[in-house]
């Protein structure tokens, strides 16, 4: 019977009562305190606001994320692993609760992508009410709507996910392990996330429209704000969870499963990234969250964290809020930082230069990430002690950063570039581009030059290269490099070619007068401005435009590719990481015995050096019979 | 292994740093300058700019350099050279940059203390922001307060104090590089010295709501005379904040109007806005 069986069915039972459970809830407390039943001012709507945090619950059991943990906790004999959920062999089963590491990448990776084409719609409505001054598409209402979704949808649902999403697929490979340390708190890290976009997404539905304080919803502005505000408090809650979970099952796996002889300096350089990253994850992510249940608070419960009618501080919102969101701007950078090192060093058939700096520099950033939140704040009248000490130690972070981009160099000189990959072009158009978001940023952090440029689009200017020239490439070159042996297909590089030209002459068109016009006077987050910038608005919309249209040309090459491109073997690019030492698309187990790391993972030039040796490649190994092939379970 | 071409590598780098610097220097970058404060801050920016485009010009360089020399050669399957690393040149790529972002560091805090050294003789000048409105309150003159029109004296330190009665707005003349928050709840503050006559627009660049676009005042500086002149015929200061919670509820009302889409919002210009220099 479909409904006594985890999956969609259950799912949209749980669903339905999770949210009669919800509803139930508010009105029966209500009615036994004397209240009336609905209440409808802006912030209040309980019997919206619980049902959204019950039905998400509801439908996560129905579908299945629970099931074995209840049965543990309840001392009832757990299903044994028969396996039914792993591999994937019809498009269906990447519609169930899955937990092996490949599909759940794959997943990840296809989902966040659809988040970015919706978020690069609301950008393009946004980039055509901007297009020339006065009213065009929207009102002021809307177009405050659109742009908080947009970075909302692009950070919490596009760059965040999208590198668990490749790291969930490459990392264990590399790592030489079978699976993640936790498969099924993995399959639960994903399944939250579409519950997060829905949320995000479903706010433009509420009475009073989408949230609409931007994505850092500063009080007491979110605080009064309509309801739209709740839906963003508590999206941020499910995709925080969701990130915070997949953080502490990579640092589990990075740091227990690695195969045997893979010390921590013979770690690819992405593992490392992503030991960085998930650190920063698990120490930062709850700032957000409790920011948000703060706000939540005074908006549903009538408390006074930041109401400062009655005492609250306006600005310790601040404080929590960056104390999470500066770090995430490296949650959304270091993942990035290890894809590149590893496709520069594939593609330029060389080691990383300085390796084990490299690493050091990617811990470095972690531990100065903590100490510069408040860079956002030089004009919001904190204690002005503060503003010289977080300048220093912000600045000191372009010397990590530094070490990266010259070590990237550094890889390329003597070596063998491939510059048909489209991968590599996209690393170095990264490399270039980084540069001038990283310069872009110094000065941002210089008070004196902050306090002029700070909240205009010098600033929106800054983000954009930071976040696409830098995340977005670098997600990308990602994307090219690993395509081959997601899909066990070749991509079209000439398609590939079109696709980078367009996006990198797309990004710089679009966002370097940005940097110009909000230098000159423009401020951000305005549906309208003085028809001087009219031209250079024209000029950026209709960029904005190609960029956008650009990414068509992405999506068809990899949906024609995956079907009908050319067979890609399992190491196209003749990498020495143990990803590419395994079939592709990689057998369901990864490995049929574990490999034995040997050496480095960039030994490129030097003769029979090797990374690891694989149990078949073992002389006089006993090979395990392989797994049968299909095991999933219909 | 080929030798580098160091010498010329980095006479390239110089090369294209100086033609980059000398041309971004040619363009105002931060608009027109009507206050002190403007010197220390736009100079600070052309050293940055000129630091800038030593660092921009020197990744290009090498990366252009790498990428013509080692670009594969059709069918060349082979590795490049088993290099790892080179500690001597790390640590110099760690010291140099650390030495430079100090050295930015300190200047921008020299910046920082001459622009808000606080003059003797400066007078005080109260912001008052709600949402989509500016009031302004003139303590030294007696309590005068005048509404959405700011006047202050040509050469004279104002003392602003920033107050908010609903949500953060943020007080920004362009002219004059002050930005600062309007936060409910305390009172903030910045000094600047206004020091070129004319006419000026006040932004509030803190997103503070729908009518947030709109909130705009005029700035006015003039000379000493003029302004005691002004503010004399300035009503007494009623109440400190405009509005009245009735009389917000309709500017809002005001505000959802004009959004409405009649041609023209009442953003006016500002800045130089001439980029094409
Ligand atoms: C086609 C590509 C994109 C275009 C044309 C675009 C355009 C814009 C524009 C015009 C704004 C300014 C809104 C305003 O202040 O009035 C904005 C804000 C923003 N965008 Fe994008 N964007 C793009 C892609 C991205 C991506 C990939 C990210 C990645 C995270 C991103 C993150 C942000 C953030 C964080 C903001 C700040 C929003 C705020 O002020 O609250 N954008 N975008
Ligand atoms: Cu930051
Ligand atoms: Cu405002």
């Amino acid at each position: 019977m479909a409904l006594r069986n985890p999956g969609w069915y259950r799912g949209a039972l749980g669903f339905f009562l999770g949210a009669a459970f919800g509803f139930g809830l508010v009105l029966a407390l209500r009615a036994v305190s004397g209240l009336d039943l609905f209440q409808t001012e802006d912030t209040g709507y309980p019997h919206i606001v619980v049902p959204m945090i019950t039905a998400p619950f509801g439908f996560l059991i129905g579908f299945g994320a629970f099931d074995y943990w209840f049965r543990w906790a309840a001392g009832k004999p757990t299903v044994p692993e028969d396996h039914s959920d792993h591999g994937a062999t019809r498009w269906q089963d990447y519609f169930k609760f899955n937990t092996d590491h490949k599909v759940i990448g794959i997943q990840y990776m296809v989902l966040t992508f659809a988040f970015f084409l919706i978020g690069g719609l609301l950008a393009m409505l946004i980039r055509a009410e901007l297009a020339q001054p006065g009213s065009q598409v929207v009102g002021a209402n809307t177009f405050n709507g659109l742009f908080s979704t947009h970075a909302t949808v692009m950070i919490f649902l596009f760059i965040i996910p999208m590198f668990a999403g490749i790291a969930n697929y490459v990392v264990p490979l590399m790592l030489g392990a079978p699976d993640m340390a936790f498969p099924r708190l993995n399959a639960l890290s994903f399944w939250l996330l579409p519950i997060a976009g829905i949320i995000f997404l479903g706010s433009f539905l509420a009475p009073g429209g989408a949230f609409d304080a931007g994505w850092t919803g500063y009080a007491p502005l979110s605080g009064g704000a309509p309801l739209g505000q709740t839906f963003f408090n508590v999206g941020v809650q499910f995709a925080g969870a969701s990130s915070i979970a997949a953080a502490l099952n990579f640092l589990v796996t990075i740091i227990t499963m690695r195969a045997p002889g893979m010390n921590l300096w013979r770690m690819p350089l992405m593992a490392w990234a992503q030991l960085a990253t998930s650190l920063l994850v698990v120490g930062a992510t709850p700032f957000v969250a409790g920011a948000q249940f703060m706000t939540f608070f005074d908006r549903i419960l009538g408390m006074n964290f930041f109401n400062f009618l009655e005492g609250g501080d306006v600005i310790s919102y601040q404080h929590i809020f960056w104390f999470y969101s500066h770090p995430a701007v490296y949650i959304m950078m270091l993942p990035g930082f290890g894809i590149i090192s590893e496709v520069i060093s594939v593609h330029a058939r060389k080691a990383v230069f300085g390796y084990r700096l490299m690493a050091l520099a990617l811990i470095g950033i972690v531990v100065l990430s903590y100490s510069v939140w408040a860079h956002h704040m030089f004009v919001s009248g904190m204690f002005s002690w503060l503003r010289v000490p977080i300048m220093i130690s912000t600045m000191l972070i372009a010397v990590p950063t530094g070490i990266k981009v010259f070590s990237w160099l550094g890889t390329l000189f003597y070596g063998k570039i491939q510059t048909q990959s489209t991968a590599m072009l996209f690393a170095l158009a990264f490399i270039v581009t980084f540069t001038v978001g990283g310069i872009s940023g110094v000065i941002t952090a210089m008070i004196p030059l902050d306090i002029h440029v700070s909240e205009t689009y010098f600033i929106v200017a800054h983000i954009h290269f930071v976040l696409f020239g830098g995340s977005v490439f670098t997600i990308f070159a990602g994307l090219y490099h690993w395509f081959p042996k997601v899909t066990g297909r070749m991509y079209d590089e000439r398609l590939g070619r079109v696709h980078l030209w367009l996006t990198v002459v797309g990004t710089w068109l679009t966002f370097v007068p940005m940097h110009w016009i909000g230098m000159d006077g423009m401020p951000r987050r305005v549906v309208d401005y003085a028809s001087q910038y009219g031209d250079w608005n024209l000029v950026i919309s209709i960029s904005a435009f190609m960029l956008g249209a650009a990414q068509l040309v992405f999506v068809y090459n990899m949906i024609v590719s995956w079907r009908f491109g050319p067979k890609a073997g399992s190491n196209p690019w003749r990498g020495k990481s143990i990803e590419w030492l395994v079939s592709s698309p990689p057998p369901v187990y990864n490995f049929t015995a574990i490999p034995r790391v040997v050496g480095g993972p960039y030994e490129y030039g030097t003769p029979g050096a090797r990374h690891a040796i694989m149990a078949e490649d073992e002389e006089g190994a006993t090979v395990p019979t392989p797994e049968p092939s299909k095991v999933t379970a219909s | 292994m080929t030798r580098l071409p160091i010498f010329k590598l980095v006479l390239a780098t110089l090369v294209l740093g100086a033609l980059q610097s000398v041309v971004l220097l040619q363009v105002n970058w931060f608009g027109d300058a009507a206050a002190t404060a403007t010197g220390p801050i736009d100079t600070l920016m052309d050293v940055t700019i000129v630091v800038s485009s030593f660092v921009f010009a020197l990744v290009c360089v090498f990366l252009g350099y790498a990428v013509y020399k080692w670009r594969v050669k059709p069918g060349d399957e082979g590795d490049g050279l088993p290099i790892h690393g080179n500690t001597k040149l790390e640590v110099w790529w760690t010291l140099i940059p650390v030495l430079i972002v100090v050295g930015l560091a300190g200047y921008s805090w020299a910046v920082l203390v001459d622009i808000e050294k606080k003059d003797a003789d400066r007078i005080n000048v109260d912001v008052y922001s709600q949402q989509f409105e500016w009031t302004f309150g003139y303590p030294d003159s007696g309590g005068k307060s005048s509404e959405g029109e700011l006047h202050v004296p040509v050469n004279r330190q104002i003392d602003f104090k920033f107050h908010a009665q609903d949500v953060i707005h943020s007080f920004w003349v362009p002219e004059w590089r002050i930005k600062k928050d309007n936060v409910p709840g305390i009172t903030t503050d910045a000094v600047i010295t206004p020091d070129r006559e004319g006419t000026f627009q006040l932004i509030c660049t803190e997103l503070c709501g729908i009518g947030h676009t709109t909130m705009r005042a005029k700035v006015v500086v003039e000379s000493e005379e003029k302004y005691n002149q002004w503010v004399a015929g300035l009503k007494e200061k009623v109440s400190p904040f405009l509005l009245t919670a009735d009389q917000a509820f309709e500017a809002q009302r005001k505000a959802e109007e004009r959004e409405k889409g009649i041609e023209g919002s009442g953003v006016e210009e500002t800045g130089s806005g001439d980029h094409s220099d």
